[in-house]
């Protein structure tokens, strides 16, 4: 990078010291990486049954000797230790190893379903965020009167709601009845689609299944929002911005809500785990191509490579939300220090 | 609807008939056939795999030397005639002229030897018991192909369909780690579709085969397998019209997608395919060593309740063995066990099992294989009418992985309930469940009841290698009337694949392959909407 091309306040310079300061999460994030590894592999090590029963069952008939194959095939016939061992001498050398269940390397498999579960997570948190924020400033606003009632009771009805129910019954309104959107996958088959066309296919397809995951998080913001801004008016800042007479939306929006925010991100933030799990219902559900259902799968077959790689990234994907977060928190209270 | 057996034999009369001239509209070229599918397939070759994904597939991509009509008789594929010696221990193949792989390499009979040989009898689960007998195979010429057998194998004239043993290309496999070859994720085939790619977890497109040796065929351009996780999203597409095809649906949404104008079921979706459901007794437990017993739990299940109620009606109630499909070996003359309460419980009050001071007279576990479905509820009606008996069976629910973990390997069960392939012929879909010489502690789907029986043994060693087509069948009555008075399993209902299909989707059910056959004759009826 060119030091000169940067002044002081360069945003590059910002981005770089705040990334340096920000180190500290990546590193601490190694031993929660191995820990990850191991315990699940424990785990799947404590189920019963291994990917060649797995195998097997599917196949619906075996013998002593094609089981034997399969089990030296896919190095079960080592000590668990031993394969534990290989496992980890793959990750030092930056490999997820390979998956012969799959038949491809594990990251490979990872990586062409990543891009879909994130567009759908960042579609329901968006959506989550938007409509329960805006539910919360409703809420707020009209305390204790109509609107502040119909919405308490959708958010409830939100919340206590089982997403993949949710996601049957919006299949069956939407795409069987009304026929607006796809009923499942994240593109139209037969259509060879490209650029801004393939893109809006997608999205077209996303609309269900961002929506069914993002229920229960519009209710959990809504129900926030709404609590914390009925706290912030109470504040002697907000009495003040009144006092000087600004109009009562720019006391809300500016004063009251911006505060409000933080303990959303905070939650908000510790949700992106949440959603990643959440996401293998909706996933399954709308038949949409992501880590989630790679991963129920994944347990399913036994299929240790595939999971651990998963869990593994899913982990790393968990703590850079979480110094993202920090991140927008410095940005939104100027007293939180990067450090 | 109403789509009987009778109806569906009028259907495929006609059928029959010839793609040509078949009742619903002439056959015309194009169109892209979406098969929703549940399960993604482990592999795309089913020579070294049983896996009915894989088959569902691989079927389309490769032919077999033979083919079966609707009544399991075999057809010409890649082997126009054949004939077997008397002493039943040659079995001449003659191949068919012009056939090419889709890489454009003639097909030989190398091809067929190196399959047999180097593929089905090694890694194929059921073709180890095929092919056992096969000593060598002979390749007088390309076009000819010779099976010497140490001893007779009159079953494996009812094995050559493709999606039992699959014919691969020897020149694409041979001196590579077979099970390892990337063929087997992108198979070249000789078959009415070629593999054009596979995106894991979303879908998988196979296109039309021009060079195709029955010219003119296929008609469709495409077939694309699109994944469809979740069952209700699958009956969804089904009733939007975005996927064409599909099975594996839950029994519970037939009635419903029965009513759309749109859809048609059909109830024989892959006759070479059918299973039988059982209860299955573990016979190292000594509360199930005294036959009264197994008979009480076999006079306490309600055969027509359970297809009427959890099968909605698709299926066959079996109280023999081999199921009802195959005509030629299953018989109704069989000891019989009715539902009776009364009598089963005057059997367990006989077999010295009295009412304890909470009325249960005896407790065991029953293991669904799978934790939803037609299985588990199968087990729950079976436990609500044992309860009345003073019976208390507590049903537990696991994986596949787990299932087969725990009945075959740690062998901690004491009654199971799963489904199995029957065919394609007694030998090598039933007797595996019956042959003591088959208890194998470890292995998948084999004698897990840990039956053993001399004179069944005699009786299934003796089908095994005989060629009369009548002294058979009385060997397998014979064997059916035996080890339904024994009663290490109980038969319950014996099934085909159910398949759901847009009305206008015409002669893709034309061989006892159904679903998973070549499709070479399906077609869209342009006409039909």
């Amino acid at each position: 990078m060119n030091d000169v091309s940067l002044s002081p306040a360069s945003p590059w310079r910002r981005l770089l010291a705040t990334l340096v300061a920000w180190r500290r999460p990546f590193v601490r994030a190694l031993p929660t990486a191995f820990g990850v590894v191991v315990l699940n592999f424990v785990l799947l090590q404590a189920i019963p049954g291994d990917a060649v029963d797995a195998l097997v069952a599917e196949a619906g008939s075996a013998t002593a000797e094609t089981t034997a194959l399969l089990r030296q095939r896919y190095g079960l016939d080592k000590p668990p230790v031993a394969q534990l061992g290989d496992y980890l001498g793959h990750l030092a050398h930056f490999s997820l190893g390979y998956s012969p269940r799959y038949d491809m390397p594990v990251m490979d498999l990872i990586l062409a379903r990543l891009p879909n579960t994130l567009l759908l997570m960042s579609m329901a948190l968006g959506i989550a965020l938007s409509l329960g924020v805006s539910f919360g400033v409703v809420m707020a606003t009209w305390n204790g009167r109509w609107p502040d009632r119909v919405l308490s009771s959708i958010a409830f009805l939100l919340y206590s709601t089982p997403g993949f129910w949710i996601g049957l019954m919006a299949i069956i309104l939407f795409a069987v009845q009304l026929g607006w959107l796809p009923s499942g996958g994240d593109a139209t088959i037969g259509a060879e689609l490209a650029g801004w066309a393939k893109f809006g296919d997608t999205l077209k397809h996303a609309v269900l299944p961002a929506f069914t995951l993002a229920t229960f998080y519009i209710a959990v913001y809504a129900r926030l929002t709404r609590a914390a801004m009925l706290d912030v008016r109470t504040q002697d800042y907000v009495r003040t911005a009144r006092a000087k007479g600004l109009h009562p939306v720019r006391v809300t929006l500016r004063h009251v809500l911006r505060n409000a925010l933080l303990p959303l991100t905070t939650v908000a933030g510790a949700h992106i785990g949440g959603l990643l799990g959440g996401a293998a219902v909706a996933e399954t559900v709308f038949s949409w191509p992501g880590i989630g259902r790679l991963t129920l799968e994944a347990v399913q077959a036994r299929e240790y490579r595939v999971l651990l790689g998963v869990l593994l990234l899913s982990s790393f994907l968990v703590i850079l939300a979480n110094v993202l977060v920090d991140l927008l928190h410095a940005r939104l209270d100027p007293r939180i220090k990067g450090n | 609807m109403n789509f009987d057996r009778r109806d569906f034999l009028a259907w495929s009369a006609a059928l029959a008939a010839g793609p040509t001239f078949a009742a619903n509209g002439t056959p015309a070229r194009g169109g892209t056939l979406v098969f929703g599918v549940g399960r993604e397939p482990p592999s795309l070759c089913s020579a070294f795999t049983t896996a009915g994904p894989t088959q569902l597939v691989s079927g389309k991509v490769f032919d077999g030397l033979l083919t079966y009509d609707l009544n399991l008789q075999p057809q010409p594929q890649l082997a126009t005639r054949w004939e077997t010696s008397a002493d039943g221990l040659t079995v001449t193949f003659h191949l068919r002229e012009n056939v090419r792989w889709h890489d454009g390499k003639p097909f030989t009979s190398d091809d067929v030897a190196f399959s047999l040989l180097e593929a089905w009898k090694k890694f194929n689960a059921r073709g180890r018991t095929t092919f056992l007998n096969v000593e060598r195979v002979e390749t007088p010429s390309p076009r000819v192909a010779v099976l010497r057998l140490s001893k007779p194998a009159p079953y494996l004239l009812r094995a050559l369909s493709s999606v039992e043993s699959q014919v691969i290309p020897k020149h694409l496999y041979a001196g590579t780690d077979l099970l390892a070859n990337p063929h087997n994720s992108a198979p070249i085939g000789t078959g009415p579709f070629k593999f054009v790619r596979w995106e894991r977890g979303r879908q998988l497109v196979l296109e039309r085969n021009a060079d195709y040796w029955d010219s003119g065929k296929p008609y469709l351009d495409q077939i694309v397998f699109k994944q469809l996780t979740d069952p209700g999203a699958a009956t969804a597409a089904l009733e939007t019209g975005s996927v064409h095809l599909a099975s594996e649906l839950p029994m519970s949404e037939l009635k419903t997608l029965a009513a759309r104008p749109n859809l048609a079921v059909h109830k024989r979706g892959a006759t070479l395919s059918a299973t039988l459901t059982a209860f299955e007794f573990n016979l190292e437990r000594p509360k199930f060593q005294d036959l009264r017993v197994r008979q009480a739990i076999a006079h306490a299940v309600d055969r027509e309740f359970l297809l009427k109620n959890v099968w909605y009606g698709y299926g066959d109630v079996s109280e023999a063995p081999i199921p009802r499909t195959w005509a030629a070996f299953h018989t109704e003359d069989v000891p019989k066990y009715p539902f009776d309460l009364k009598k089963a419980e005057a059997l367990l009050e006989a077999a010295g099992l009295k009412r304890n001071a909470q009325g249960v007279r005896l407790s065991f576990t029953n293991d669904p294989n799978g934790s939803t479905g037609v299985l588990f509820q199968t087990a729950q009606v079976l436990r609500s009418n044992l309860a009345k008996i003073g019976v208390r069976m507590e049903v537990r629910t696991q994986d596949f992985g787990e299932f087969v973990q725990r009945i075959y390997t740690r062998r901690d069960f004491d009654t199971a309930i799963y489904t199995a392939g029957a065919g394609p012929d007694p030998a090598i879909g039933t007797q595996r469940f019956y042959w003591s010489r088959n208890v194998q502690p470890g292995v998948a789907f084999s004698n897990g009841a840990a039956y053993r029986n001399a004179e069944v043994d005699r009786v299934l060693e003796a089908a095994q290698v005989e060629t009369d087509a009548a002294k058979r069948r009385a060997l397998y009555v014979r064997f059916q009337q035996l080890v339904q008075a024994d009663l290490p399993k109980i038969p319950l209902i014996g099934s085909e694949s159910v398949v759901v299909a847009q009305r206008n989707l015409r002669d893709f059910l034309t061989t006892a392959d159904g679903m998973l056959g070549n499709f070479s004759g399906a077609f869209f009826d342009k006409g039909a909407a």
